[in-house]
């Protein structure tokens, strides 16, 4: 079976470069073993917070400038780069996400009320211009009895410091007595359902209102927003006081919401969508890939013009390693690495973790090579590519866009 | 010494991957609808941990599961979830089958014993007292329209009336209908072998076939569903032997017999598993090979929406549907978004799962709704009972959808057949 181009891989990058080339009338398969980086995603967008050297940024899409070549954004140009930036928010909203952010980092809380610079922040994500903004000076934050995925006491702790007097309280109702009787269902996109019901909604924020004192803001973990954005607003006016979510422990409501919109999209486009097949390999012939072979279909190779690898990093089974080596387990492709063990990770769980720049190695078109041979009908895009520490730099999701989208042009311009 | 302290780690139905992320209880549509079910990650990965150290924390709501494999689908990790839930049914399982369920589950035996009086026991299960016999006494939901049991079996008519012109055919595939064509919808069949005739191949029965065991599985009667496997796999390699596919229609048969056979059942089925092609992909390949050609007729003209069935979408075959059906001209086929339609099997005809069940479909059901197609199609055929009973669409199946816009004559003149 053939298809213009095949994209190995279901997440972020994946969804953006097959729904740019499905918009533009090319026939184009997704295959995907399984749900992605998106599911844990905490309700925003991030491009770059700071740099290698560990300088906060503000402005990203100046401090670019600063980055090694061995950068994706540098490597497909820094103009490029600007100009996907750019076009984000409507290539999003296009697709029904609507998502806020300018060319300044805003502010978001992290899950423990730490605060954390982002690009764009989804739309029932609460983001800030300044660290030091404040919606008010007491806080009520309140979580559903039995939620063990949210933490008020580490939130207050770290509002408090900025001065934010906390109280915390917990809310039962009988609508969700009914989760609590099985430990695994009080998950927060499980309450989420149960939040999208009117009604239920209804009950719980009379039961804020009744339970609140003097405060002036209120803090709810992200358990709304299953489908419906406008939950944040509607609790804001029947409570009459700012409201911000906090993000949850996996897995995570906007996130979720998010993946599923994409998905929407890129079949809405025309895109074809094989979801829960793993890519196993690929017939390679005379510098190009021929066909790629998944679990599902054994031998039956489905052919392709061109193919996308956005099959992620560790997390996602992008890539992999064992005692000696880290390497690219679908196609065996070159790797950026290091190879000395030692040297790939930091045995401190929360120091900056040197694995997590490593991936697949690209020319600047992004075509990767293998025993030093480049593939020409092939592009890598998003968390595969090496060159960036997401998790240090907060550039996961820029990368997995822009670079898709990079693909994606390059791929209509052959 | 690391690897082999690794190899040691090494369980069954990749146990060890799970991650803990929670994916899984995101998308399983039980969860959704119901709170007695623990959900995948606690039914599965992590009670095996608990059940592994004892059978005590064998929790029997465990029974809930659709076994839709949607949690498999999503797992980020490879966990085979739905097959360490049904495993650990027989391993830890205590329940004996009630009577409805080996009834329910003898889709087989029911069928050979109905067909024959099929208007008879058509009329006695619609009848309003019937159903509440079965709703009180074997506690089978009366809100529940029965699947209509044919008057002619299809393997009766397939010997009386195609039998005797396959050995005109060079080119041969043995077919494996499952109780659902035999019994109660033989038209599919008929259909099927309507179509490969006229792409010039000839069609032949298995010389034995037994239910695939799905709905024995599902009941708790694994020894019963490993009888019947053996003698599945024991005719299809015979059939085999000179090379020739088996193929299917049904894609929960399909799914049983060459996923559960060794996942659940625990049996070797590597001789025939891959010999087991789904018609509809064996149909698209031939195309494609052009070992056949197909003439469509003129004027066909349709707007399907496609529901991809939780076994098609595990199986990661509806690219197969989708392509072959975009290729009749007039076809318009519309996505349906992806969601379980609720039965799954006979799951849904207990008393006790009735309710949950319709919940679990209705997001596809208002989805059919809103698109107001002219029918759904889908390969699966207890999806089609089920949105024929909740909706007011029909449901054809993707080879019944082909057989109708193919121009037969003209299709057998250009495979000489
Ligand atoms: C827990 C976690 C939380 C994060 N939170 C944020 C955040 O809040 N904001 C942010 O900006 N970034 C975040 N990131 C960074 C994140 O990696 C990127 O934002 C981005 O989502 C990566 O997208 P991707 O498409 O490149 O890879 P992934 O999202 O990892 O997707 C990889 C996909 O490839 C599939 N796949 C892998 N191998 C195969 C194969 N052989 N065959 C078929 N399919 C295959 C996987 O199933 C998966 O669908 C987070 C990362 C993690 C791990
Ligand atoms: S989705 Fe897979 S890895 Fe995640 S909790 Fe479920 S079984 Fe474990
Ligand atoms: S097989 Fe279906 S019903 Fe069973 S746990 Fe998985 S998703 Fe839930």
């Amino acid at each position: 079976m053939k298809f213009d181009t095949i994209i190995i891989g279901g997440g972020l990058s994946a969804l953006t470069c097959g729904i740019k080339l499905a918009k533009a009338g090319r026939d184009c398969l997704i295959i995907a073993s399984g749900e992605s980086a998106l599911s844990f995603n905490s309700g925003s967008f991030g491009l770059l917070s700071r740099l290698p050297d560990g300088t906060a940024v503000e402005e990203p899409l100046k401090a670019i400038e600063q980055l090694p070549s061995s950068h994706p954004y540098v490597k497909i140009g820094i103009d490029n780069t600007r100009r996907y930036a750019a076009s984000a928010k409507e290539f999003f909203a296009d697709c029904g996400i609507s998502l806020r952010g300018t060319e300044r980092n805003l502010w978001r809380y992290t899950s423990s009320g730490k605060m954390k610079r982002c690009w764009l922040a989804m739309e029932d994500t609460t983001a800030f211009v300044s660290r030091e903004d404040k919606v008010g000076d007491k806080a009520l934050i309140v979580t559903v009895k039995g939620f063990q995925d949210f933490f008020p006491g580490f939130v207050a702790e770290s509002l408090e410091k900025k001065g934010i007097s906390c109280r915390c309280e917990s809310i039962e109702l009988d609508e969700l007595d009914m989760l609590r009787s099985n430990a695994s269902e009080m998950r927060a996109t499980n309450i989420a359902l149960t939040m999208e019901k009117d009604k239920i909604r209804k009950s719980f924020v009379k039961e804020i209102s009744r339970i609140r004192q003097d405060e002036d803001m209120l803090i709810l973990p992200q358990i709304f927003g299953y489908e419906d954005t406008r939950a944040l607003e509607d609790i804001r006016k029947a409570v009459g006081m700012p409201v911000t979510f906090i993000s949850t422990l996996m897995p995570s409501v906007p996130g979720i919401r998010t993946q599923k919109m994409l998905k929407k999209a890129f079949e809405a486009a025309g895109g074809t969508l094989m979801m829960g097949d793993c890519v196993t390999g690929a017939v390679i012939e005379g510098g190009k890939i021929k066909s790629v072979l998944t679990s599902n279909l054994g031998s039956y190779g489905l052919e392709a013009d061109n193919f996308v690898l956005a099959t992620g990093s560790f997390f996602g089974k992008g890539l992999a390693s064992d005692f000696t080596k880290i390497y690219e387990p679908v196609l065996g492709l070159d790797v950026d690495a290091s190879e000395k063990r030692d040297e790939w990770y930091s045995s401190s769980f929360f120091d900056r973790q040197a694995f997590i720049g490593f991936g697949v190695k690209t020319d600047n078109d992004l075509h990767p090579s293998r025993d030093g041979e480049a593939i020409s009908n092939l592009y890598a895009a998003g968390s595969v590519l090496s060159g960036a520490e997401s998790l240090y730099e907060g550039s996961g999701a820029g990368v997995a866009i822009i670079t898709a989208m990079y693909a994606a042009d390059k791929i209509l311009e052959g | 010494m690391e690897t082999k302290m690794q190899e040691k780690n090494i369980s069954a139905n990749e146990l060890e991957q799970c991650v803990k992320c929670t994916v899984c209880t995101a998308y399983c549509p039980v969860l959704k609808v119901s709170v007695i079910y623990p959900g995948p990650k606690q039914s599965g990965p992590d009670g095996e941990r608990y059940r592994l150290k004892s059978s005590l924390f064998m929790d029997n709501n465990i029974k809930y599961c659709l076994n839709c494999k949607r949690c498999e689908v999503v797992c980020p990790s490879g966990v085979k979830i739905a097959d360490i839930i049904h495993s650990a049914r027989e391993t830890y399982g205590r329940q004996i089958p009630k009577v409805r369920d080996f009834i329910l589950a003898s889709t087989d035996l029911m069928g050979s014993v109905a067909s024959p009086f099929a208007p008879v026991v058509n009329a006695v299960t619609g009848l309003g007292a019937t159903k509440f016999v079965l709703d009180k006494v074997m506690a089978i939901d009366h809100r529940r329209t029965f699947p209509k049991y044919s008057g002619t079996k299809f393997e009766t008519w397939f010997r009386k009336e195609a039998a005797p012109v396959q050995g005109t055919f060079k080119k041969r595939v043995s077919y494996f209908h499952g109780c659902y064509v035999n019994y109660n919808y033989p038209q599919l069949g008929k259909d099927f072998v309507t179509l490969m005739n006229a792409l010039g191949v000839g069609v032949d029965l298995l010389e034995k076939e037994r239910c695939c065991g799905v709905a024995k599985i599902s009941s708790g009667m694994f020894d019963t569903a490993r009888k019947h496997a053996r003698i599945n796999i024991a005719s299809m390699e015979k059939a085999m032997s000179d090379g020739r596919k088996v193929l299917t229609t049904s894609t929960t048969c399909t799914l049983t017999m060459k996923d559960e056979y060794p996942d659940i059942l625990g049996l070797d089925n590597t001789s025939v598993k891959d010999g087991i092609v789904l018609a509809i992909r064996y149909i698209y390949e031939m195309l494609e090979k052009g070992e056949a050609k197909i003439a469509f007729k003129e004027g066909y003209r349709a707007r399907a929406a496609y529901h991809v069935p939780c076994h098609m979408e595990k199986m990661g075959l509806s690219i197969f549907t989708r392509k072959l059906l975009k290729m009749i001209p007039g076809m318009e086929l519309v996505s349906l978004d992806s969601n379980c339609c609720g039965i799954a099997g006979t799951y849904g005809f207990k008393k006790e799962n009735y309710a949950r069940s319709q919940a679990i479909g209705k997001a596809l059901f208002d989805n059919i709704n809103a698109v107001n197609p002219d029918f759904v199609a889908c390969e699966c055929e207890t999806c089609k009972w089920q949105i024929e009973m909740s909706t007011a669409y029909k449901v054809k199946n993707p080879v019944s959808i082909l057989a109708e816009a193919v121009d037969i004559e003209k299709t057998k003149k250009l495979n000489n057949a």
